[in-house]
């Protein structure tokens, strides 16, 4: 099978390129993107990405498969591969650091923005706070989040606004917490995300609904919040 | 740097709510209109003048000359702070994008006045 993947190592070249490496892959069983990365890392050891836990649970390796965004340890080669090529490219729109890697700062900043921790500064009772059932069902969907950051780097409004639109991931999390009956901090939350690009630049393309590899919704945790600011504000 | 001074009400919520507000009166009002226009096939200048005297037309008219005004600022708005930003452009961002800021103000204020104006014949 044919892989094509993005080379670009700042320190050496000028400017990327698209490497092509022919390689076998065992019969008999699908295997995942993240798989044929390793073997190729044996013909090639200079192919720079990231990984960690290998089942889509720790969100390091997001990159642009075959021209959608997605975990390369949960995606199977099957189903990334176009006219028997897979092509690989690092997160679009994000400062590439070594061929896959990419520079993941400003996502990071974004994140820390919405203040991602329950504020609550009223006395801590004996042993936790509690919730109920129904109350702790509304954070389904928003507490699974991972950070791969597929869903961001995959919206336009975060490539022309990184540094001032949330973005869908730092979004899902901001709702998250509007959402916790045990966070005080709701006006406070609310107040920080008025302004035209923090929220409001989310034009509902739901390109972050497509590509999330773990099923979640930021575009309809957008529209909670919208409706949070609407009802705060009449 | 892109700031939001140059916005239509200041407030993410205000210019959100600002263009749905107006984009259901342009869509009345244009339904409107195509409605009317699918009733008379053989629409005569006479007939169309006699509709643009009523005042309940002259007011829906202008209240839609009004909404396309609003609803497009805050489109151009929001389209020149995506392009035309130091980010993208380069250094010279802000200044194009303040002239296409002020070209598009203008505009809408000609069209706008000129509306009114062939609105009441004057």
């Amino acid at each position: 099978m044919l892989v094509s993947i993005y080379r670009y190592n700042p320190e050496v070249d000028d400017k990327p390129r698209m490497q092509d490496y022919e390689i076998e892959l065992p019969g008999g069983k699908d295997l995942m993107v993240l798989d044929v990365l390793e073997l190729l890392k044996r013909q090639d050891p200079s192919i720079a990405y990231r990984r960690s836990c290998r089942e889509g649970v720790c969100g390091s390796d997001g990159m642009n498969i075959s021209g959608t965004n997605g975990l390369a340890c949960i995606t199977p080669v099957s189903a990334a591969t176009r006219n028997g090529k897979l092509v690989l490219r690092p997160l679009p729109g994000m400062p590439v650091v070594r061929d896959l890697v990419v520079d993941m700062s400003v996502f990071y900043k974004q994140f820390e923005k919405i203040q991602p921790y329950l504020i609550n500064n009223s006395p801590a009772p004996a042993i936790e706070r509690l919730q109920t059932p129904a109350e702790r069902e509304k954070l389904d969907g928003l507490y699974e989040c991972i950070l791969c950051a597929c869903c961001s780097t995959n919206c336009p409004s975060f490539w022309w606004n990184p540094d001032k639109f949330i973005g869908p991931a730092g979004l899902l999390q901001a709702y998250r917490f509007l959402a916790d009956s045990r966070d005080t901090a709701t006006e406070e939350r609310l107040s920080n995300l008025e302004d035209p690009f923090s929220v409001f630049r989310c034009r509902g393309i739901m390109n972050c609904v497509a590509v999330c590899p773990k099923g979640l919704n930021p575009t309809r945790a957008i529209g909670h919040i919208r409706s949070m600011l609407l009802q705060r504000a009449s | 740097m892109v700031t939001n001074v140059t916005s239509f009400g200041r407030s993410g919520l205000y210019d959100w709510l600002v263009q749905r507000v107006t984009a259901i009166i342009l869509a009345v009002y244009f339904v409107g209109m195509l409605g009317y226009l699918i009733q008379h096939p053989d629409l005569s200048y006479q007939q169309w003048h006699a509709l643009f005297s009523t005042t309940w037309v002259r007011i829906a008219s202008l209240l839609a000359l009004i909404s396309l005004c609003a609803h497009a600022w805050v489109g151009l708005w929001t389209i020149s702070t995506d392009y035309l930003t130091p980010y993208l452009i380069g250094p010279k961002a802000t200044v194009l994008r303040l002239l296409f800021q002020a070209g598009s103000v203008a505009l809408m204020f000609i069209y706008l006045v000129w509306g009114i104006q062939i609105l009441w014949g004057m």
